[in-house]
């Protein structure tokens, strides 16, 4: 396969054509912030946070999904990236009742994480606080739609990992949301196996297991990026 | 040196702030040496003075008694610091906040759950009137610092205090700022 030359951050970086600019840059050690990535999974770029600048080119790229390209010069922490990126945390969370110190998530959630190293000790737009629902239906699982940020990298797991096909997206703008099935209560639903990749994929507090308490829920981020590493590798890598 | 004028306030919060505060042991009397506590929970002042020089801010705005003090504290303060998760973005106080009105809050919490005498307090002049929409501090007035954390630990809070006694921009970054 060619390999590709180009610069990030001002660092000489090879890479093979097929990579993306994200996989280039952690090959390099260079960190891009990501939200909607999960290896394993894959990248649709839906939450911005690793849009990178690239010399020439009048908008910004998201690293997940653009291939490198020959002589690019990639940036992916400028002064102006680091304000839209706060910018979208905060309104992450303006937009949906992320309320960390009751949530299921705290301590180990990417959003609260996020928050930290963007640097964000206030939100700057108005709370929102729409009325949503919890979906306790179902007998492993619950969805708190309050503390979604509609990464759907469950969505994606569900139709590409599991195969399953349950979970979805329904609504436009604000009115979306994660359903089950055609918007029956995921405890109805006909199509889930139960196999919890979903709730293994979800960044927040949003899927949970049922029972789990404040703080108590952790995850094993790895563990789809090992299925699939498994299923199309044949590499049994822990 | 002058002695920096400090005050602390308690909204629509726990008072796990202000315990947290208390956490600060030893280095509470460090603090008494360099500052008059001019206005708080823990101090007998009934009315907010003028020409404090920082205040720090324990809830949310959440009824029409903390409505009227931030206001007057934001006239008589040159530093607000919001203190803690539910001055700086609302947090539980600010879970009642998707049912849009007070009447549901207030009738589950009085009426449905009474044991005894269900009826909604209204006692003008006496118990202050909910607002219907709680706030975070710094969308009713400007705030100059914030403090996250339910509740800062105690650490942070001297981290900040100690910037700003020594008259120093404060810094917080890193871990200093997570929320929850």
């Amino acid at each position: 396969m060619a390999a590709k030359t180009l610069t990030i951050d001002g660092q000489m970086v090879g890479a093979a054509e097929d990579q993306t600019i994200l996989e280039a840059a952690r090959d390099a050690g260079i960190h891009i912030p990501t939200l909607c990535h999960l290896e394993g999974v894959q990248d649709v770029g839906a939450c911005r946070l690793c849009l990178v600048e690239v010399t020439g080119i009048n908008k910004l790229l998201p690293a997940c999904v653009t291939k490198v390209t020959e002589g690019w010069e990639v940036r992916t922490s400028s002064e102006r990236l680091q304000r839209y990126r706060r910018m979208v945390v905060e309104l992450l969370f303006a937009e949906r009742n992320h309320v960390c110190a009751v949530c299921v998530a705290n301590g180990h959630c990417e959003l609260q994480n996020l928050a930290v190293s963007v640097g964000m000790d206030h939100v700057r737009f108005d709370y929102q606080h729409p009325r949503l629902d919890v979906d306790l239906s179902h007998r492993l699982f619950g969805m708190d739609h309050n503390r979604c940020v509609l990464c759907t990298r469950c969505v994606r797991t569900c139709w590409y990992i599991e195969g399953a096909g349950t979970l979805n997206v329904a609504g436009r703008g604000e009115k979306s949301k994660i359903i089950t099935d055609l918007n029956a209560p995921w405890g109805d639903s006909t199509t889930c196996t139960s196999c919890g990749k979903c709730v293994m994929a979800c960044p927040t507090g949003a899927l949970f297991y049922r029972g789990v308490t404040v703080a108590e829920m952790e995850r094993d981020r790895g563990h789809l990026e090992y299925i699939v590493t498994a299923r199309e590798k044949k590499q049994w890598i822990v | 040196m002058d002695r920096l004028r400090l005050a602390t306030v308690w909204l629509g919060g726990c008072s796990g702030c202000h315990m947290s505060f208390l956490d600060l042991d030893e280095w509470l009397l460090e603090l008494a040496a360099r500052v008059d506590l001019v206005y708080s929970p823990i101090v007998d002042h009934k009315v907010y003075p003028d020409n404090v020089d920082l205040c720090l801010i324990e809830g949310a705005v959440a009824n029409h008694d903390n409505l009227e003090l931030v206001h007057r504290i934001r006239e008589r303060t040159h530093v607000l610091v919001s203190f803690g998760d539910c001055a700086v973005t609302g947090n539980v106080t600010a879970m009642r906040n998707p049912l849009r009105k007070t009447e549901p809050v207030l009738k589950r919490a009085y009426v449905e759950l009474a044991d005894v005498l269900p009826r909604i307090p209204a006692e003008p002049g006496i118990v202050p009137t909910l607002l219907d929409r709680v706030a975070a501090v710094h969308e009713i007035v400007p705030v100059e610092y914030y403090l996250p954390g339910c509740p800062p630990p105690a650490e942070r809070i001297r981290t900040l205090l100690s910037q700003l006694v020594e008259g120093r921009e404060p810094r917080l970054n890193g871990g200093l700022i997570k929320p929850g």
